[in-house]
């Protein structure tokens, strides 16, 4: 059911123009201003490190940004409440769409390494490409459960996806895809270790390197999962609140 | 002839700010305050710490270029939204077959918007100095207003070609933000104009905010406004192009909309 479920909310965001061409450009305009601030700093590596960090952040935006308003979505399509209604737990019928939309992640992705190979000469060696996969899909799996605990958070607001696109920069800031975590104040870095991501990214760059990245994927999915419990546990709650409210439709 | 003026004042000023308090439900803390003023904080935080990661350039480089470009969220957003928001409350049509004067309802319109993005970028420079420990001269930054003031004007006038797209582009929202998109990386705002290559620094001398960013980053580093009227002229000069393109194709393009019947195709 999951998977099916995935699948099919993936071919219905992949057929939307705005979604799709948007999840690729929005991204690359920040990662084409990292690549000319980096640029300066005269070192390959650098660029390397830039081009990795740049292309994972893609994912992390399609979360921020669109998580927030997955149930409002579903309201305004008619559709939350046959979903409420339907006998498969709330939390399993959301998860799967906050994966899809991670996914999506996976198009700037690629657009980013291609972006900067093209136009920056930047070649981002990968040592291990099963590995390289392995902590990709790990990431796309916890921050799609962030997306899930972000949805379910949100839902008493009808504002909700002006605090989402809030968390685009933050997030890019604090999970070290652009900025090592040694610059940041020790509050800050710590922040940073309980957000999925900054294992994940890890994770990304020891495979592409040749190191092992087990230890940073299971923490990384060992995170994710701590969301997304919370996130089902929250579920519920918020559930029987708009029920008990009857404000499960309201716009 | 005076009933004229004051009627074209009424809609200037009066019809800009109903128009504006009517369109954006951003003016709700929930939007406003995530949007317009923390989002920018995190931005000058992303490319300062960018820029000390690369080893290049000074947090006060990084404070003013994001601090003065974010004024083009709320410029483009806002004048996009002048079409696009009519459109989707189904008034575009009411606004346009008015026999109120066109350059006084649309420059009114853009009145609070210039207003609103000077308050987002001076917030921003703010609260970003602070946050870094960047140090700007106390004599700087009556100037500095200035200079962000006419940033915001020139970008609107940006809004306004922006808006007039919007009659014929659906996805405004799309539009403005490829727009904030190109801003950010052609107009020197983390990248000097000298780092640029040589095309896009071409292309970054022809469009609002590069010049406000380089006279405000020249005020912050102790000159006289004196020395950076130049910038300011050519800043002024190509918000004054911009605007003026902007009502010209505001103009055509509803003419076109009419003839097509266009203007309220959702």
């Amino acid at each position: 059911m999951l998977v099916i479920s995935w699948w099919l909310h993936l071919k219905m965001l992949a057929v939307s123009a705005f979604e799709g061409v948007f999840q690729v450009i929005w991204p690359l305009f920040f990662a084409t201003t990292a690549f000319l601030v980096y640029r300066q700093a005269d070192d390959p590596q650098v660029m390397v490190y830039a081009g990795l960090g740049a292309a994972v952040m893609g994912i992390w935006s399609v979360i921020a940004t669109t998580a927030s308003g997955v149930l409002q979505r579903e309201r305004w399509l008619g559709t939350l409440e046959l979903l409420v209604a339907s006998p498969t737990r709330f939390a399993l019928i959301l998860v799967p769409i906050t994966t899809a939309m991670a996914t999506l992640g996976l198009y700037s992705l690629g657009s980013t390494l291609l972006w900067g190979w093209l136009l920056f000469d930047i070649s981002v060696p990968v040592a291990d490409p099963f590995l390289f996969v392995v902590s990709v899909v790990a990431s796309i799996l916890s921050i799609a459960l962030i997306g899930f605990l972000l949805s379910v958070s949100v839902v008493r607001y009808r504002t909700a996806w002006a605090l989402g696109n809030l968390l685009e920069y933050p997030g890019w800031l604090l999970c070290g895809f652009l900025v090592p975590l040694t610059l940041f104040p020790t509050w800050a870095a710590w922040i940073s270790y309980v957000l999925p991501p900054t294992w994940g990214m890890e994770a990304i760059r020891l495979s592409a390197s040749g190191d092992s990245p087990w230890a940073q994927v299971l923490v990384c999915l060992g995170l994710g999962i701590v969301y997304g419990a919370v996130g089902a546990l929250l579920s519920e709650t918020v559930l029987r609140s708009a029920r008990r409210h009857a404000t499960l439709s309201l716009t | 002839m005076s009933g004229d003026i004051t009627t074209s004042l009424r809609i200037f000023f009066v019809g800009g700010l109903i128009s504006f308090r009517a369109l954006f439900n951003w003016l709700s803390p929930w939007i406003y305050i995530p949007s317009l003023l923390i989002a920018p904080i995190f931005q000058i935080l992303l490319f300062a710490y960018i820029g000390r990661s690369a080893g290049i350039e000074s947090d006060a480089f990084f404070v003013i270029g994001n601090a003065v470009q974010y004024s083009a969220i709320p410029c483009l957003f806002a004048m996009a939204n002048t079409i696009a928001g009519e459109r989707s409350t189904q008034t575009l049509g009411i606004v346009l077959s008015t026999p109120a004067r066109r350059i006084p309802l649309f420059l009114g319109r853009s009145l609070p918007v210039v207003v609103n993005g000077f308050f987002v970028s001076m917030f921003s420079l703010v609260v970003g100095s602070l946050l870094l420990g960047v140090t700007i001269p106390r004599s700087a930054w009556l100037p500095l207003a200035l200079v962000v003031a006419v940033a915001a004007m020139s970008c609107t006038g940006l809004g306004l070609t922006n808006a007039a797209l919007g009659l014929r582009v659906r996805e405004t929202a799309v539009l403005s933000n490829v727009l904030f998109g190109v801003l950010l990386i052609f107009c020197g705002v983390n990248v000097s104009l000298d780092a640029l290559p040589d095309w896009m620094a071409a292309v970054g001398s022809w469009l609002p905010l590069t010049h406000a960013i380089e006279a405000a980053r020249e005020l912050a580093a102790g000159d006289t406004l004196g020395s950076v009227a130049g910038l300011i002229g050519r800043e002024v000069g190509l918000g004054m192009l911009y605007g003026g393109v902007g009502l010209a194709a505001l103009r055509w393009l509803e003419i076109e909309g009419r003839r097509s019947a266009t203007l309220e195709v959702q």
